[in-house]
């Protein structure tokens, strides 16, 4: 008995002395820190995905408070509701950020964009790129090899198996902007999330001449420039044999998308088309066919 | 030209050597040491043996089939060494039940926890030597007695044990008893003779280098020697230790072992001499008669810091610090 | 026999072509040269559609001074000046020309007779080779004249000629060698002179007997002075310019200088008798010689082919496309690229072509690292290649320069050798290049 009892006082006194030592230099050596570093920090999402440019949520907390105002800094993982947030906490306003979302520039499946050969090095978007132009005659596409689905940290991006492209899930992206970052064809693309997730654009990043960009993938931009011709708000321009939808200007009228031969303006999440628009398009389809053929 | 046109990047050929080479062919060194303990300790040892790869091979198996949900990696030869030296390390005699168990903590805890081949800190075999050794330390210290020794004991002492504690029952003939594996110990471990064929084939196929089992021998028996010098007694003398106990198994196929060693080779030479150093101490001063195996084990826990601390020698350095 | 300190492996060597007498391949129908496929800063096209050109003429010209100038390689028509794929597996911007007839420049002697006096000063030798556009042809496509013009307090004491041709399968520098022996050691007087020194020392792999014998009999019919032939013992990379320094003259050459750190210009032997023609002849870097080899080639062989030619066009003088081929590389195996398609033209760095069959052409199922240590073993720069892989994966940038990945020479010894498979140097390529970058970029 007398054992157990002279375990448990030597045990408690030498745990209360370090716990005294311990108190004692923590005391010595106590950093003075700005308290509101912690506050801003509690109120961020913790996730230190990078998104804001700075090194982690503690190293945008120091940016926030040490910044005159909050003009360009911005949670994108937290949106406007955390700025908000952070702006209440150190007596400032925050400006009005528009929420956008991870779009990936490229339509050409497998179906689409046959493939011409077989990449069997390691597997990564970074090492294929380096080495050359990718599994298909396309040079600029998707390689599919997930660099993006690696890198995200909100789980928000998944390759697809039937097309073996990478697809966005616009529960999860919180715009951080870490895959379009990482992505070596640099096809991925932060845009508007638009009114109801409703978005335009050309789901293409093919450079190549028209009939070139058409040979290697049946839905790539071919330059042509009907969807220029067809905007009334000069949101399209036309640069290197492919077509870009600037998201500020575009008011998603969708005009361009019936008029693109190869389909490679992507509406998402638009109700269906009225009966006679649909004719149109396949018709524009049937003509562009015939044309190639 | 049916299929499609391969891309990588270079190199595009490739040497040929593959893990499952290198592990039978450590497989293939360890053939004379295991004819020496089928002729020292009978067919017993061929029983340990044998049961031994098959619990290893078979709790490998099913731990990466229905714990891991993985393709299992049985055909690399791996867990068949594991399983040979295993039985190596343990006396022949010993129940199966035990060795079932051993087998299970070396393969389950040891190896497969951390992720299978590669992963493991820590060399199965001998982590299962020592948790064995720990937990049954009567069964595992109860040598059976040499089919050709001359006395006629039921069990017997191993030589190390034997100068630890009675120096003066040594044989006279034990130089050469213990060369050619005549002594009481584990089932393995008897014939230095053999295993120096071992480590012979070993460097013939470059399947390791000579630094870290060279290193181990010869900081054993320059310290000893020294010892020996000093202090002329049997307990010292190099030689018998040298022979004796684990050594030479440990040296040439436990420390070696690829997962658990360090990579450069002056990393090679720094963990060699540190279990050479360390076997010695613990044999002359520690609590057991042998040592080597706890060497190892304190030795591999310190791997990742050598890999740490050396680096290969660079290209161009001896001019750069000129 | 000689050979460098550090690691090395040794490959199967399948030298099918060697003795292959060099065959000149006819020309082709259009020849498409680019403009931008070599190292440094891409050249400029002065030509137009539609203009005439003749054999010989310029029309690239060099964008900087680490460029080099580009040469049509037959005469004709500019068809157009277009992006076209090439050994890189990207679309580069390429000259077209249409081949009509086969008339040179009027300067250019074409005369097999061997022209040994040389009475140019270094500077207009330098001059020489930099106008005919001459880059290493070992594959790096290092420009010839920048080698030959050593920065300023620094001054070569030794040429090396690389004749070491250590990729296996290779034999156009073997085949070369023993061809044109006499225009070589003139070219190696030339780049002697070009560099004011009087000593060179041609390394020699010592599984080119033949060749090594022949130049130490040309050295003494010719009384060539302060030439002298290392036999070297076959060990691969020893065709890398910093292991062939240490094998040739036991000197190593320090992390991240230049050879001529210890006094040292390293030549290919193809780039000097491409020297040799630009100065004593004026032929521009027009033509090279090319090995299309493989396990199923009927008639592997070396062929001397026009710039721009391509590649089916020449594999067509070695019979058809093997058909069980399952991968092409332009190049040697070690180091060579994998291309899409033979539709590619030669460039200057195309030192083969190689087919390998289905079977050889997939890479085995990667496993994990079992810490064997063979890599470390066999880097010739003294590396860690399975730890640099590992910083590459997980982007440990830091350690990945502090453990010098920016010293990777790229020869793929540790991708050969490895037993679990692993792709170390498709990572470690890959890190080297963003870890130059970051340091480049603090360097700014």
């Amino acid at each position: 008995m007398s054992v157990i009892l002279t375990a448990i006082v030597v045990l408690s006194v030498v745990g209360a002395g370090c716990a005294g030592i311990l108190y004692l230099i923590g005391q010595k050596f106590k950093v003075e820190e700005d308290p509101r570093i912690q506050q801003v920090q509690d109120v961020l999402p913790s996730a230190n995905c990078g998104g804001c440019g700075y090194p982690g949520c503690a190293g945008f907390a120091v940016a926030c408070i040490k910044a005159d105002s909050l003009d360009g800094l911005n949670c994108p993982p937290g949106g406007a509701d955390v700025m908000q947030k952070v702006a209440a906490i150190l007596g400032r306003t925050a400006t009005a950020t528009t929420k956008k979302i991870a779009v990936l520039r490229c339509n050409g499946s497998c179906e689409e964009r046959p493939h011409t050969n077989q990449y069997e090095g390691a597997t990564s978007c970074a090492i294929a790129s380096a080495l050359y132009g990718g599994e298909t005659g396309c040079t600029f596409g998707c390689l599919g090899l997930g660099d993006c689905v690696l890198t995200c940290t909100f789980d928000a991006i998944h390759i697809n198996p039937a097309t073996m492209l990478p697809e966005v899930d616009e529960e999860k992206c919180t715009a951080c902007n870490a895959c379009v970052k990482k992505c070596p064809k640099m096809i991925l693309e932060l845009r508007k999330q638009g009114p109801k997730s409703r978005r335009i654009y050309v789901s293409c990043a093919n450079k190549d001449k028209g009939g070139v960009a058409k040979k290697s993938c049946s839905v790539a931009c071919i330059g042509c420039g009907k969807c220029v011709k067809a905007c009334t708000f000069e949101a399209i321009t036309m640069a290197n044999n492919l077509a870009y939808i600037d998201d500020e200007k575009c008011r998603l009228c969708r005009k361009c998308a019936p008029e693109c031969p190869t389909n490679a303006i992507v509406e998402l999440n638009f109700p269906p088309r009225k009966e006679k628009e649909v004719t149109e398009v396949t018709k524009v389809k049937e003509v562009t066919e015939t044309e190639n053929s | 030209m049916a299929n499609k046109l391969v891309i990588s990047p270079s190199p595009h050929v490739h040497s040929g050597d593959s893990i499952s080479k290198n592990m039978y062919g450590v497989l293939i060194a360890l053939i004379p040491a295991f004819l020496v303990a089928i002729y020292v300790f009978g067919l017993d040892a061929l029983k340990i043996t044998v049961l031994s790869v098959l619990f290893c091979v078979g709790f490998e198996y099913l731990i990466a089939k229905y714990i891991m949900k993985r393709q299992p990696s049985i055909s690399d030869g791996s867990a068949i060494i594991t399983g040979v030296l295993l039985a190596f390390n343990v006396p022949s005699n010993l129940p199966i039940w035990i060795l079932a168990l051993g087998a299970l903590f070396t393969i389950g805890v040891v190896k497969m926890t951390f992720g299978g081949l590669g992963n493991n800190i820590f060399n199965p075999a001998i982590a299962g030597r020592i948790f064995l050794l720990i937990s049954f330390p009567v069964q595992m210290t109860t040598w059976p007695v040499p089919i050709h020794d001359t006395t006629d004991a039921i069990t017997s002492a191993t030589v190390l044990e034997s100068m630890k504690l009675a120096p003066e029952t040594l044989s006279p003939t034990l130089l050469q008893d213990v060369f050619f594996g005549i002594q009481a110990g584990s089932l393995g471990e008897t014939g230095a003779l053999a295993l120096l064929l071992g480590l012979a084939f070993l460097l013939w196929r470059k399947i390791i280098t000579w630094h870290i089992p060279i290193s181990i021998l010869g900081t054993v028996f320059v310290f000893t020697g020294i010892l020996y010098l000093v202090h002329p007694v049997p307990e010292f003398n190099p030689i018998i230790h040298l022979l004796s106990g684990g050594l030479m198994l440990g040296a040439i196929f436990m420390a070696t072992d690829y997962v658990t060693s360090p990579m450069t080779k002056s990393g090679m030479l720094i963990y060699g001499v540190s279990i050479g150093f360390l076997t010695v101490c613990f044999r002359l001063w520690g609590a057991y008669p042998e040592g080597i195996s706890f060497a190892i084990l304190l030795m591999n826990a310190f791997t990742p810091l050598i890999n740490n601390y050396t680096t290969p020698k660079r290209f161009g350095e001896k001019c750069a610090n000129k | 026999m000689k050979t460098f300190k550090i690691g090395g492996v040794h490959p199967e060597e399948n030298k099918f072509s060697a003795g292959k007498t060099i065959i000149t391949t006819p020309l082709p129908k259009q020849a498409i040269i680019p403009v931008a496929a070599y190292l440094g800063a891409p050249s400029v096209p002065i030509v137009a559609k539609g203009d005439m050109v003749k054999v010989g003429q310029l029309i690239g010209q060099s964008g900087g001074f680490i460029s080099s100038n580009v040469h049509s390689s037959v005469s004709g028509k500019v068809a157009k000046i277009e992006d076209s794929l090439d050994a890189s597996g990207y679309k580069r911007s390429s000259i077209f020309i249409d081949v009509d007839g086969d008339e040179w420049l009027e300067n250019i002697d074409r005369s097999p007779e061997l022209v040994r006096e040389c009475h140019l000063s270094p500077e207009e030798i330098i001059k020489k080779i930099a106008d005919a556009g001459i880059v290493g042809l070992g594959g790096a496509t290092f420009p010839a004249h920048v080698k030959l013009s050593p920065p300023p307090g620094k001054t070569a004491e030794v040429l090396i000629i690389n004749a070491v041709e250590c990729e296996p399968y290779l034999t156009c520098d073997h085949e070369l060698m023993l061809e044109k022996p006499n225009e070589i050691l003139v070219g190696v007087t030339i780049l002697m002179k070009a560099l004011k020194i009087n000593r060179a020392i041609i390394g020699i792999e010592n599984n080119k007997k033949d060749a090594i014998e022949l130049f130490k009999k040309q050295i003494k019919s010719l009384n060539i002075q302060g030439v002298e032939i290392v036999d070297l013992k076959v060990q691969y990379p020893q065709g890398g310019e910093k292991q062939l320094i240490d094998a040739a003259i036991g000197r190593q050459v320090p992390s991240g200088a230049l050879p001529i750190e210890v006094g040292a210009v390293v030549m290919n032997v193809a780039t000097t008798f491409a020297v040799y023609e630009a100065v004593q002849k004026n032929k521009p870097l027009i033509d090279r010689v090319v090995t299309i080899t493989g396990k199923s080639v009927k008639t592997p062989g070396n062929f001397l082919v026009r710039l721009g030619t391509p590649l089916a066009n020449v594999v067509e003088q070695a019979g058809r496309m093997p058909e069980d081929t399952g991968k092409i590389v332009a190049g040697g195996p070690m180091m060579g690229r994998a291309v899409v398609s033979l539709d590619i033209p030669t460039a200057k760095g195309s030192a083969g072509v190689l087919f390998m069959t289905e079977k050889e052409a997939h890479r085995m199922q990667i496993r994990n690292c079992i810490r064997c240590a063979k890599c470390v073993n066999g880097c010739p720069m003294g590396l860690n290649p399975t730890e640099l892989m590992n910083f590459t994966e997980y982007e440990v940038w830091d350690k990945a320069e502090k453990c010098a990945i920016t010293d990777c020479i790229e020869c793929g010894s540790c991708s050969y050798i490895c037993p679990a498979y692993r792709p170390l140097l498709d990572y470690i390529r890959l890190g080297k290049g963003k870890v130059m970058t970051i340091i480049r970029g603090r360097n700014k």
